[in-house]
């Protein structure tokens, strides 16, 4: 009954399949271009984002001897580090990378539900990277509000360095990104749930698809508090509103605005904070499942449990925002909900680690880049996440609030842990997407270098956040409380953060020479049992699937069954020894 | 020339979703061989949209709620003008209605409720852009206090999307003249209609926080 349309359909796509180099590789509709497009972006503004960290922990380790770094510039660099790596790199990479090439390929469909509104997507994105970057061109330069841009101190002309244009600017780029990653959102959902091909259930999808689908809902309810909180902003610094900003007297001058209230910035900017760090997490779970599972030669332990703790996630992410905002005053009875919501969110966590665990426990493990990245992914995830029980106490957090503790704390369970993932699925599918290996000596020194690094960078932040070492300072030398050793552990953390950033051009090295001269790879190096990495050609081709698309038999965890002729059985296999059939 | 077929095919496929030819509109398989979302793509695509732009107008709705419990709120006078354009997108969505239920038995009077509908629409942001004009002439601006900015914040947003559901009506008039009742016409009709029930909904949400306060 399908067929007649679906081979009419895929004809049609084949005499339109597009030629001219512009229309393949700029503006093409296809998946995986467009994966790649944002992929690439998206890495290199993280290593913009990455420029930054070196210039603010030169300051932090060695203040003073760089007599470039002002504290505007400090706070400026301060701000386009986080708001670079959590929003331009880690969402647009997870969700418009990884999300566009996996989601048609795993679940056997052609291409997105809405392939043009995928390619505006990227475009969109890349507006709103170029009008992000065009802050530091005009007068005052970019924001340095810290990334959360809280008001009044963000909008109030020298109050914050780029109060003008700078936060303007940034809020246009953040409002166009919303609008970007609402288009990507939409597109993922609605294939995720149409796009399937025969047989591929819900209850059979990858992992990953799970991650980056719930991930996309999360995207998708909660960008339009930022978007709400950026445009009200945005009126208050360009129109003189006072939706944020209260009657200020700045230095003994009157500011026109009165009757703003800057905790309801806070509330929407949290709202859309707080799940924004699960639709990083999520996708990087998904991935890290399929990767620990297809190295470890075993079926993912607790499919079923994996599902409902994303679900769990991503349904408790919404009711947590307020705790981000213990400090900033609230009704006992709301900080005992958030407090007991936020640490409720430690139970599917621990389910999704235990199943992790469980499945590596003796598994016929490869320990190949991806899978050392995988691992690597659990244990700062496991590192950062336990540090969530300190802070989502009140108590605790009240003391801990602005210091390092919470920087070690979000990078380690969400900045690290999301970027780790990252690179095992940049390594895992990167024979996919190029059809060549990459350089697995190179790969494990960047893993070993990264890993050790990070642990050395911010295990030392839980210390100094216990001193009580404010995060965003300048400098230290007011504080009379701090004992000169910070100082020292302040510079040791630098020296290590200089060198695991100098071991990211072994990556971008491997990335780059192997694309082009890496040895080449037959279309499923890892022996993985995904629908992706059946394609009838390697890298797969425009429409994915040639004539006719995969019918799906299994789920995709069938590795090592007993008696099966190999160690695993591709989704699109319906038959094996009867024996063996797997209920 | 050929870029321009490129283009407008792809917004074809953009707002129709893959393949205008309908093959993609139910996949998505469930154990038993049936399919688990039996609906159109776009239909889908649509309501995954309604459910963004919810929490958009909640995020307002919230922060309005906020914002005039605070002491310094000067409450707005509302211009009456408001309950005409009340009644106007009132019509606007029941004509659509109409247009929804008479394009599904292939009337012919379709494309009039069609019109109808259009040009209700286009009348109420009319007069919601006579209502910021009403409220400006009597003294009250973007920044004169929360109240005036959260009146014009609000109904420009809500303008806004009317604005971008006249666009798929735009598509859809074309669509109703060249051919008539096809499968693709119809879903575009009942997709116009629910959009608009929307943000006939909202409006109302709208109205009644702008009324109350």
């Amino acid at each position: 009954m399908e067929h007649p349309t679906h081979r009419a359909r895929v004809e049609h796509e084949a005499h339109h399949e597009p030629t001219g180099f512009w229309r393949r590789y700029i503006f093409s509709q296809d998946h995986k271009v467009i994966a790649l497009q944002y992929t690439i972006t998206a890495l290199l503004v993280g290593a913009v984002g990455m420029g930054f960290s070196w210039l603010l922990r030169l300051q932090l380790g060695f203040p003073g001897e760089f007599k470039f770094i002002q504290p505007e510039n400090y706070l400026q660099f301060v701000t386009q580090h986080g708001m670079i790596m959590i929003v331009y790199l880690l969402t647009a990479l997870l969700l418009g990378g990884f999300g566009n090439y996996l989601i048609p390929l795993m679940i056997g469909a052609w291409d997105m539900a809405f392939p043009f509104l995928n390619m505006l997507s990227y475009w969109t994105y890349l507006v709103s990277v170029i009008l992000l970057f065009a802050a530091f061109f005009v007068a005052g330069g970019p924001t340095g509000a810290g990334w959360t841009l809280y008001p009044p101190q963000s909008v109030i002309e020298g109050a914050s360095p780029g109060a003008g244009w700078g936060i303007r600017l940034m809020l246009i780029s953040l409002a166009v990104f919303v609008a970007a990653a609402t288009m990507g959102g939409l597109n993922y959902v609605t294939t995720v749930l149409q796009g399937r091909t025969r047989g591929m259930t819900l209850m059979r999808l990858p992992l990953s698809v799970w991650g980056i689908f719930v991930a996309s809902v999360l995207a998708l309810l909660a960008f339009p508090a930022l978007f709400v909180g950026g445009v009200m902003l945005l009126l208050d610094s360009l129109a003189g509103t006072s939706f944020f900003v209260p009657t200020v007297n700045l230095f003994g001058r009157q500011l026109g605005h009165e009757g703003g209230n800057p905790i309801l910035f806070q509330h929407l900017f949290w709202y859309f904070g707080h799940p924004e760090v699960y639709i990083v997490i999520l996708p990087a779970m998904g991935l890290v499942s399929d990767i620990i599972a297809n190295h470890a030669r075993k079926p993912i332990f607790g499919y079923r449990a994996m599902i409902w703790a994303i679900l769990a996630i991503g349904a408790i992410s919404f009711v947590v925002w307020a705790h981000h905002m213990f400090v900033s005053g609230m009704n006992p009875y709301f900080s005992f909900w958030f407090a007991v919501s936020t640490l409720a969110v430690a139970i599917p966590s621990a389910i999704k680690t235990y199943n992790w665990l469980l499945t590596l426990w003796g598994g016929n493990l490869r320990f190949t880049t991806p899978m050392l990245f995988a691992i690597g992914f659990v244990s700062t995830f496991v590192a950062g996440g336990l540090t969530g029980l300190f802070l989502g106490n009140v108590v605790v957090n009240v003391h801990l609030t602005d210091t390092y503790f919470v920087v070690g704390h979000f990078h380690l369970v969400m900045g690290v842990s999301a970027i780790l993932g990252i690179f095992a699925g940049l390594y895992h599918w990167f024979p996919k997407a190029t059809g060549r290996l990459y350089n697995e000596t190179l790969g494990k020194i960047h893993f070993w270098v990264t890993f050790i690094g990070t642990y050395l960078i911010f295990f030392p932040m839980y210390w100094l956040g216990f001193l009580g070492v404010p995060r965003r300072y300048f400098s230290f030398s007011a504080v009379e409380s701090l004992p000169p050793s910070a100082q020292g552990l302040s510079a040791f953390i630098t020296v290590v953060a200089l060198i695991v950033g100098a071991a990211q051009l072994l990556f971008a090295f491997n990335l780059i020479w192997s694309a082009l001269r890496g040895k080449k790879s037959d279309g499923n190096p890892w022996h993985a049992t995904t629908l992706e990495w059946q394609t009838p050609t390697t890298p797969p081709p425009h429409g994915n699937w040639g004539p006719e698309e995969p019918a799906v038999y299994r789920w995709a965890y069938d590795y090592s069954v007993p008696g099966a002729p190999q160690d695993y059985i591709p989704q699109n296999v319906a038959e094996v020894p009867a024996a063996t059939q797997k209920k | 020339m050929k870029l321009k077929a490129q283009f407008k095919r792809g917004i074809s496929r953009a707002l129709n979703g893959y393949g205008s030819d309908g093959s993609w509109g139910a996949r998505g398989w469930g154990s038993d061989g049936s399919r688990e979302f039996p609906m159109p793509a776009t239909k889908l695509g649509l309501f995954a949209f309604l459910a963004a732009a919810t929490v958009l107008f909640a995020m307002l709705t919230s922060a309005y709620l906020m914002q005039q419990a605070m002491s310094d709120w000067r409450p707005l006078p509302l211009p009456a003008l408001l309950w005409l354009n009340t009644g106007l997108l009132l019509l606007s969505s029941a004509a659509l209605e109409w247009a929804r239920r008479s394009a599904r038995r292939h009337l012919p009077r379709t494309s009039l409720w069609l019109l109808a509908a259009g040009v209700l629409a286009i009348l109420f942001i009319t007069g919601q852009l006579w209502a910021w004009q009403k409220l400006s002439a009597a003294g009250y601006f973007l920044a004169t206090n929360p109240s005036s900015s959260f009146f014009y914040l609000l109904t420009a947003i809500h303008g806004l999307h009317v604005l971008g559901g006249l666009v798929a009506w735009g598509r859809t008039m074309t669509q109703m003249r060249q051919k008539t009742f096809a499968p693709q016409t119809q879903l575009s009709v009942e997709l116009c209609a629910l959009y608009w029930h929307f943000l006939l909904l909202v409006w109302l949400v709208m109205l009644l926080l702008f009324w109350l306060t």
